[in-house]
């Protein structure tokens, strides 16, 4: 590409067109830097989130989220961040567990809740919820492991309950219905509750 | 006619430049928009407020970052193997708990994560703020924002 582009303009005519376009791009680039410089000042998110104390001294040795967050696959929710997907696909590895005797149990199986009133289905996946959690963390305390056997309310999990106690609070909030409410009732076929597991 | 002469010959080249230049113009602005444009404040959801003792024992209240944690842990090594229960202000945890290697003493000990002398980078907190998870739905939806003077 350098080859034809050296060809086309011809030699020193070329560099003397170069150097308003450099003048311009520096000065540009100036500018931009400066922009986002005074913006990313006036906008650092713990001096504004009501929540740091800017006179505390450690206030500027906290690390703020955009630096370690931006490499994670984006979202448009929560922390902004997939973050099933950024497990996934190996950018973080984070530890499962401190207790050596800890069993790490990755359970493949999907549940499909039908009693969603006139919204769609519920597909819960147990595979994302297992590759973050310990079954003893739901199961029996919170959801009885019997398909059924806990009533669940959307009204309840608005308020902080079943699902609600990390959807809406640390996992994906409660604004996303469609991600949980994610069967067409007019186009599922088969069985509510437990699914068969797909073979991969 | 030198200097018109200099600017025939100065043209065909800017035009091509400048067109080049547009596109790598397009990278910082991009850029820009994908920094600035992800509005950071969202990022602190779920940052934990924990001001059961702070405020009466005249430190800033503990601010807990889920965002920062979970990089580096699934939630059962805390919520499983360390017992946290899923409540802000919940699990009662004091210094001394802590300094005996309960709840964040289990890493916050000088072997998995920096050791508790470290005061200002956990009790970070404005004075006043309430215990909370940040950004929350019930947070949002079931009660307005408490002044900081409610406590």
């Amino acid at each position: 590409m350098m080859a034809t582009a050296t060809i086309r303009s011809g030699g020193p005519q070329r560099r003397e067109g170069r150097l308003p376009l450099l003048l311009l791009m520096w000065l540009v680039g100036g500018l931009l830097s400066m922009v986002h410089f005074v913006d990313a000042y006036a906008a650092d998110v713990f001096a504004n989130d009501g929540l740091h104390d800017p006179q505390g001294p450690a206030f500027m040795e906290l690390q703020r989220p955009a630096e370690a967050l931006a490499v994670l696959p984006a979202d448009t929710a929560g922390n902004k961040v997939l973050w099933v997907k950024a497990l996934r696909d190996g950018l973080i590895k984070p530890r499962t567990n401190i207790m050596p005797e800890t069993k790490i149990q990755i359970l493949d199986m999907d549940i499909i809740f039908s009693n969603t009133g006139d919204n769609d289905f519920v597909r819960f996946p147990h595979r994302a919820h297992t590759e973050w959690l310990d079954c003893a963390n739901c199961h029996e305390e919170i959801f009885k492991t019997k398909f059924g056997a806990t009533p669940i309310k959307m009204s309840a999990i608005l308020e902080g309950k079943f699902c609600g106690k990390c959807h809406g609070a640390v996992a994906f909030p409660l604004s996303e219905c469609a991600r949980c409410h994610s069967v067409k009732p007019a186009s599922f076929r088969g069985q509510f509750g437990v699914q068969p597991v797909e073979k991969k | 006619m030198k200097h018109r002469n200099r600017v025939d010959m100065a043209w065909p080249g800017m035009r091509r430049a400048v067109f080049r230049g547009a596109y790598l113009l397009l990278v910082p602005i991009l850029l820009a928009v994908v920094v600035l444009g992800s509005s950071p404040a969202r990022a602190e959801y779920a940052d934990i407020v924990i001001n059961n003792y702070s405020d009466a024992a005249g430190m800033r209240p503990a601010i807990f970052p889920h965002w920062f944690h979970r990089i580096r842990f699934r939630c059962k090594v805390c919520h499983a193997d360390l017992g946290f229960k899923f409540k802000a202000g919940g699990n009662q945890i004091d210094m001394l708990k802590i300094i005996d290697g309960e709840f964040c003493g289990a890493c916050h000990n000088g072997e998995i994560a920096w050791t508790v002398d470290n005061c200002d980078f956990c009790h970070s907190g404005k004075p006043g703020t309430p215990t909370q998870v940040h950004g929350s739905t019930v947070q949002k939806l079931a009660k307005p924002p408490q002044p900081p003077a409610a406590k």
